[in-house]
């Protein structure tokens, strides 16, 4: 595993640019071995001892915590978001709907809750272990986010409209990248979201852990990060804009078979 | 009696109309926060990023030439030769890093070219966002007007194609003077290895 690893390295760093092709192809087989026996399973049972853990001033654990299918229930609610809550009045994705009950159900406040949503390969975040152990009770589950209520359908339009605004300081949108097939930045190929297909096996595999930072990494991380590499300000943890282009590329990608938490590059 | 029913209605439109990039930005305003460098301000659309948003990216011909030659105005172009040092221009080119609210204000800042273009056959970790510009100078020669031209194009991209995806480098202040003549000198310097 680490041998294919450094093969993949030496190559980055030696091989002829005829050999960008193999490049790709050696990351894929890596990626493939390491599926074998992927290091998410680590942060889902980090995930699982924090989904039991009494927390916050009342002292509960998030057990009781309704993702959508029930109070406690997790099989296939991961596959059932982003959704309208009703007792919430939004629509909200797994990490809002997490937040949402550490705030209510644990009575933690908000600001401590979201200190540190994204951590780092030393560190990974609560918020990000909860994500793997609840993504991975749907495995094998059909993506069907809620798409019938007024919301569900105003957080799509939202999304979408999102994807195509462009501001900041260099005048960037989703598009600017994601908006072409076959582009790539450096060597990193670019989904063109507006595509069933590519949305499919994003819906698919995120939450995922990445291999080149050694981290777990999210959809709310992913859309921070974008926004921050677009040169923009930050947009807020589980805020509208978040959850409606997390909405947007879930119904845009929905009915795949959800096979994740697996692997990034 | 008419007010009851026009609350009633109200709620229905915004639901299902699709929002225009002025409600977009008006959720953004909401939902967004300054973080380092990158203040609010960024999330104002500019005539030109409603424009291109509005048409999705294909303006009518008519306003896209008026809009250019508005962008045109903005370029301040220096006297004399335009080319600058070819090797600082490689690592200006190799930087991706400026303007994100987790790069430190007030240090210099990278052109990101080689995140979309191809420039010195060397690298292989190149992007195809924009066109490869591997052996630009050796095409197209080093005279005035090809340097006032490539000037031009990294120092505000949209002077020449409204809706462009590349950053308007010198306009949005990410480069300087000196650094977009170094780039220059990475594309039309004989001894650049763009041009190998």
């Amino acid at each position: 595993m680490s041998r294919a690893f450094a093969r993949i390295l030496v190559c980055l760093a030696f091989c002829a640019p005829a050999a960008a092709q193999d490049v790709k192809k050696e990351i894929e087989r890596y990626r493939q071995m390491v599926n074998d026996g992927s290091p998410a399973e680590l942060f889902e049972l980090e995930g699982e001892a924090l989904w039991k853990k009494p927390q916050g001033p009342k002292q509960v654990s998030l057990e009781k915590c309704d993702l959508g299918l029930g109070p406690g229930v997790l099989k296939g609610a991961y596959a059932a978001l982003p959704r309208y809550f009703k007792d919430a009045d939004r629509v909200m994705d797994l990490e809002t709907r997490l937040l949402h009950c550490m705030v209510n159900l644990q009575g933690r406040s908000r600001e401590e809750a979201t200190k540190r949503v994204f951590g780092n390969a030393d560190r990974p975040s609560e918020m990000e272990s909860l994500s793997a152990y609840v993504a991975a009770q749907s495995r094998g589950m059909k993506m069907a986010p809620g798409e019938s209520h007024p919301k569900e359908k105003a957080a799509y339009e939202l999304g979408k409209a999102l994807y195509f605004q462009r501001a900041g300081s260099w005048d960037f949108a989703c598009t600017s990248c994601h908006g072409e097939e076959g582009r790539r930045i450096r060597l990193q190929e670019l989904p063109v979201l507006l595509n069933p297909a590519n949305a499919r096996s994003v819906a698919a595999s995120w939450p995922a852990y990445r291999i080149s930072t050694s981290g777990f990494v999210t959809m709310q991380w992913r859309m921070n990060n974008c926004y921050q590499q677009m040169r923009m300000p930050e947009p807020a943890f589980g805020s509208d804009a978040t959850v409606a282009l997390i909405q947007f590329i879930t119904v845009t990608g929905k009915g795949e078979v959800y096979r994740g938490p697996g692997n990034k590059r | 009696m008419k007010l009851f029913s026009l609350l009633l209605l109200f709620p229905l439109f915004p639901v299902l109309a699709q929002p225009t990039p002025k409600d977009v930005e008006k959720v953004m305003q909401r939902d967004f926060h300054p973080r380092g460098q990158a203040g609010m301000d960024r999330i104002v659309q500019d005539g030109l990023q409603r424009v291109c948003t509005d048409t999705r990216d294909r303006p009518p011909a008519e306003l896209a030439r008026q809009l250019e030659a508005d962008q045109m105005k903005t370029i301040a172009f220096p006297q004399g030769s335009l080319i600058g040092d070819w090797k600082s221009g490689e690592r200006i080119a190799q930087n991706g890093r400026g303007m994100q609210w987790t790069d430190a204000p007030g240090t210099a800042n990278g052109g990101s070219c080689y995140n979309c273009h191809q420039l010195s056959p060397k690298e292989i970790s190149f992007g195809t966002i924009g066109p490869s510009l591997a052996g630009y100078g050796a095409k197209r020669g080093n005279g005035p007007d090809v340097q006032r031209y490539v000037y031009g194009k990294i120092y505000n991209a949209k002077a020449y194609n409204l809706c462009s995806q590349m950053p308007r480098l010198g306009y949005s202040g990410t480069l300087t003077e000196q650094q977009i003549k170094d780039l220059v000198g990475l594309l039309l310097d004989p001894a650049s290895p763009v041009n190998h």
